[in-house]
């Protein structure tokens, strides 16, 4: 074994976070190398392309400083590793995890390659655990389950974080308290984000249960294309060897999106839409492919990755792309944040892909489904007549859509405004079924008989025809 | 070193550039490297090939070796297909589980179908017989309902001089040629090439899928193809699973491709538990899955939809009558572009490769209603449905422009109509078929003769209605007239009670023909007798109030036994209330 590592001096190219050397064959592809400056200065790298007139590397931190003549390239690892172990719960890292809390290393269990192989599709077990997370919108109409990956898509200076930081805060009061860890990767936000971050674990006792993985607004870019990796594999261990419930929350993938974006331009890759390289869907799916349950174990991935829509633009590529890999999404809405109506969640783009595998009765309740289905139909119809309305004015709604009005009135002001406090998943169905009192009993098609017999007469046969508030 | 390796000279994710290695061939697969990966062939340039590698290539190092099968990528074709779950290049992913554990580890080789098990093959020829290509030598059970059928493999005839029935693996020697040549009950086909057929026929029956939206409005034939258009959330995928839970066909094959983990599972555990609806077996046992997930190797996405259509084409061979569902064909486009771009190939629309529509064309193209066989001649055919991703849902971007000049039916989902949870969401006024007109014939001769004006009424009182919506959005509804605000109520029943359909009802999920029509007539009926009582000077706001509607929308819940008594039921209220 050779143990004397062969350093190169032969770059003959930098530009952006890319790195020529030539004369290299010992290189593996996708390997870890260090960079060593003529201050003695280490920085990392990975192989991006192996060929036999040069080899690219693409640089994980500053360039500044390299220079063509002295400056030198190992090999340091053949896969990019981390080292994770159970003590990492409450520490926090850097966006290629190392430890940056003051509080020291960590003895390693064992370095697992940050790339991650494939879940074999026969291997991974049914999402079907029903998350409180105690807000209505959620989940009532778009319910979270264990080992979902449900993105928020926000816009520029909407309450994103916020919601994250309630989601996190209802799943921990709900997860027996040994069994549960919060991984919270960092792409490019500011201080001020992680700020409230960190003060929120702080204020709610969660903190000891957080591994958080940083990189800020001005530390490397590039490094971002690293830390949801890192934090994933985290995750994996967490939830696979060590059989918890692991809840990941990425934040902004927007940030970590355009990093990439800006590697493919560097290697003058030809550019798909928008300028994003061709290969981001393949990307973004090797990342949200590692939340999941696998059979015959005990833990889970859920991902909550939030990422913020320029111009609000939902057909913009990354929120596109996200939402074609995501088991749906949950869209903030800008003109609800303007009412003040918070969490201003638009449920009508929103959507749970598992939710009909995590309600029902023994999960939440036998109404769920269908009472779930009534809301968000009488909702769309009541925002189709608001639509009519501002044109044609008031007077030409028949009686029957003005109930509709109303009713989209409370439901966002009543149902989806619930505010800062949690809502028990019960007294959002029951407030659902105290909305529909609005309307006869005819006009409630999406609900079965049985259904509206059990849960509906009763509250008509006090003679009150609208809600109480 | 063996004569035939070369040496790698350069990787950039999965393209992997060789030098040397001896009589390689376009589309050969070769061996990459000291783990083994699989990759293909795509390109040669002087002593150089270009390859795509189908499995992960971090740690490939210069100089190690690539090693060519000297064959291009095949599939096995053969008794054992039924039931299993393969990855895009045909690897069972139960056997990678056992080998690899919960992830999929690297340069894993594993048979395509099981080399041990013994299956009972029966002879239909006898010595001496003369064979040519695709004739039928044997039928070994290959499930309850599936008889496979044993053919004499492309390329070989000849004098029978041996045949024996028993118990057999697939790589025995089951019966051999005069000339030597050996029968097996297996045998293999590169994935790239069309099956050949002795004739294809025009596609006249149609594909029994369940579906209202589709069986009634816009019909697909067997042998035809048809695409899925929708942005995300639009309910693709529960499509795809309901046309594959429940059209009437011998054999489904599905291909996951590029898609979500998580809702393979759902089908991974749904269709051994859900029964076919004729025969009553397990759903697995008429199906074959083909997943390669999103996060699994692009160029095995590319593979992937091949490797399922050749697998129906197989089974087309046999007589059988095969539906192939590819989720999402967008995907497999992005592969190809993926692969493009590494290859530095001068890109066309969007940066998709200049041969896409070409590529997309091709795919389609290998559906159809077919004759094989030769002394004895067997109709099968394979039936097409993808489903494509237009990113934000923009039906202008390449891949759903390329496929909608090929395929024969387009099923529009509409992302407007999934929010206002109207499932299935396919879009009646942007869809069409071109088979309406050939396949009428057969529902006004099997199902009812009425079948036809039913169908026309329902699509003037829905292309009606979409216009009246319109005028109600500029002056509202109180303007409009009875008759016109008859037909608004009207084109709303048939919107709610005839085209939603609920995949998650036990009830509703399916829809016989006969059912559909019930339901059809009886809206139409409805229509007429309102029309005539409004003309008659009656009160349209008196008919409302009548339990009329209310019947008619409760009628798609009855099961297929007692919807014809409740059918009558609404028709004698009808003429009671309403004569």
């Amino acid at each position: 074994m050779d143990l004397i590592t062969k350093e190169y001096r032969t770059i003959n190219y930098i530009s952006g976070p890319l790195l020529f050397l030539e004369k290299v064959r010992d290189f593996p592809y996708n390997a870890m190398v260090e960079i060593i400056l003529p201050s003695n200065e280490v920085r990392n790298g990975q192989v991006l392309e192996i060929g036999d007139k040069h080899v690219l590397i693409q640089i994980l931190e500053k360039t500044a400083g390299m220079d063509i003549e002295k400056t030198r390239v190992r090999l340091k690892e053949e896969v990019s590793r981390i080292g994770v172990s159970g003590e990492m719960v409450g520490r926090i890292f850097d966006g290629m995890a190392r430890p940056i809390d003051g509080l020291g290393e960590i003895p390693m269990d064992k370095r697992l390659p940050v790339i991650g192989s494939p879940i074999n599709p026969v291997a991974r077990a049914r999402p079907e655990d029903f998350i409180m997370t105690g807000i209505s919108a959620i989940d009532g109409f778009n319910t979270l389950v264990r080992g979902q990956k449900l993105p928020i898509f926000s816009g520029a200076g909407l309450p994103a974080n916020e919601i994250a930081a309630q989601i996190l805060e209802g799943a921990r009061v709900r997860e027996e308290d040994e069994n549960f860890v919060v991984i919270f990767a960092a792409m490019g936000i500011t201080r001020r984000e992680e700020a409230f971050f960190v003060d929120h674990f702080d204020k709610t006792g969660i903190k000891n249960k957080v591994i958080s993985f940083m990189n800020l607004a001005d530390d490397p870019t590039i490094e971002r294309i690293l830390t949801p990796r890192c934090a994933l594999t985290t995750a994996e261990y967490f939830a696979f060897e060590k059989g918890m419930h692991v809840l990941v929350v990425l934040t902004d993938m927007t940030n970590y999106c355009e990093a990439l974006r800006e590697v493919a331009t560097a290697r003058e890759e030809i550019p798909g839409r928008r300028g994003y390289p061709g290969y981001m869907y393949s990307d973004l799916a090797s990342l949200y492919e590692r939340a999941g349950r696998l059979r015959g174990k005990p833990g889970s991935i859920t991902m909550l990755p939030i990422l913020t829509m320029p111009d609000d633009d939902i057909t913009h590529p990354i929120a596109d792309l996200t939402g074609y890999i995501t088991e749906g999404q949950i869209v903030l809405s800008r003109a609800l944040h303007r009412q003040s109506i918070f969490p201003p969640i638009d449920v009508l783009p929103s959507l749970s892909r598992l939710m009909n595998n995590g309600i029902g009765e023994g999960k939440t309740r036998d109404d769920h489904r269908e009472l779930s289905n009534q809301l968000y139909a009488c909702y769309s119809e009541g925002i189709d007549i608001r639509r009519l309305m501002s044109i044609m004015g008031e007077d030409a709604l028949s009686e029957m859509d003005k109930n509709y009005l109303q009713f989209a009135e409370l439901f966002e002001k009543k149902l989806i405004g619930q505010g800062a406090e949690p809502r028990n998943i019960m007294a959002t169905l029951d407030l659902g079924w105290e909305l529909l009192k609005i309307f006869p009993k005819e006009e409630l098609n999406r609900i079965n008989k049985d259904l509206i017999s059990r849960y509906f007469t009763e509250i008509m046969e006090d003679g009150i025809q609208t809600p109480f508030f | 070193m063996t004569e035939n390796t070369g040496r790698i000279v350069k990787v950039a994710g999965p393209t992997v550039v060789a030098e040397n290695i001896p009589d390689v061939r376009m589309f050969d697969i070769v061996e990459v490297g000291n783990f083994g990966l699989i990759g293909e062939v795509i390109r040669l340039d002087g002593s150089r090939a270009f390859i795509q590698v189908y499995e992960d290539t971090s740690g490939l190092m210069l100089g190690e070796t690539v090693k060519s099968a000297g064959v291009p990528l095949s599939v096995t074709l053969g008794p054992g297909l039924l039931g299993s779950i393969f990855d895009g290049i045909q690897r069972p992913l139960n056997i990678l589980r056992e080998k690899s554990g919960e992830f999929i580890g690297r340069g894993i080789v594993a048979s395509a179908l099981d080399t041990e098990k013994k299956w009972e093959f029966t002879p239909i020829v006898e010595s001496g017989a003369e064979l040519e290509s695709g004739d039928i030598i044997g039928e070994t059970p290959e499930t309850a309902e599936i008889m496979h059928r044993i053919m004499v493999p492309h390329g070989v005839s000849g004098v029978l001089k041996e045949i024996h029935s028993g118990f057999f693996t697939i790589t025995d020697t089951i019966g051999r040629l005069e000339d030597g040549t050996e029968l097996k009950l297996s045998h293999s086909w590169p994935v790239k090439e069309e099956r050949p057929v002795k004739r294809k026929l025009i596609p006249d029956t149609p594909l029994i899928t369940g579906q209202r939206i589709f069986d009634t409005m816009y019909p697909i034939a067997l042998g035809g193809s048809a695409i899925l258009p929708g942005g995300f959330g639009t309910g693709k995928t529960v499509v795809e699973q309901m046309l594959a839970k429940h059209s009437l066909v011998d054999i489904v094959i599905y291909i996951g491709c590029g898609e979500r983990g998580n809702e393979m599972t759902d089908i991974l555990i749904e269709f051994p538990e859900l029964d076919d609806p004729r025969t009553k077996r397990p759903l697995i046992e008429r199906t074959v899955l083909v997943v390669n997930t999103s996060n699994m190797p692009v160029a095995a996405r590319e593979a992937s939809v091949y490797t399922g259509v050749t697998i129906a084409e197989y089974y087309r061979d046999m007589g059988y009558h095969t539906l192939l569902l590819a989720d999402s064909t967008s995907r497999w486009a992005e592969a190809m572009r993926e692969i493009s771009s590494r290859l530095e190939e001068m890109p066309g629309e969007e940066g998709y490769p200049t041969y896409l529509s070409t590529r997309i064309a091709n795919f389609y193209e290998r559906a159809g209603l077919a004759v094989t066989g030769n002394k004895e001649e067997r109709t099968g055919s394979v039936t097409i449905v993808g489903a494509v991703s237009p990113p934000g849902g923009d039906y202008s971007e390449p891949v759903t422009q390329a496929s909608i000049r090929v395929v024969g039916s387009l099923w529009a989902l509409d992302s407007s109509l999934a929010q206002r949870r109207h499932f299935p969401a396919i879009n009646w006024n942007r869809s069409y078929s071109l088979y309406d007109q050939r396949l009428i014939g057969w529902f006004n001769k099997n199902v009812g003769d009425q079948w036809s004006k039913c169908r026309s009424q329902a699509l003037q009182i829905l292309q009606r209605d979409a216009e009246l919506q319109e005028v109600v959005q500029l002056i509202g509804p109180d303007a409009l007239q009875d008759t016109d605000r008859a037909t608004l109520e009207l084109g709303k029943m048939l919107r709610e009670d005839f085209l939603q359909q609920n995949a998650f009802s036990e009830v509703d999920a399916s829809c016989s023909t006969q059912k559909q029509l019930g339901l059809l007539e009886s809206h139409i009926r409805f229509h007429e007798r309102i029309r005539h009582y409004i003309e008659q000077g009656g009160n349209l706001d008196d008919i409302l109030e009548m339990p009329l509607r209310e019947q008619l929308a409760g009628l798609k819940y009855n099961s297929e036994q007692e919807f014809g008594d409740k059918l009558n039921e609404f028709y004698d209220n009808l003429d009671r209330l309403l004569s």
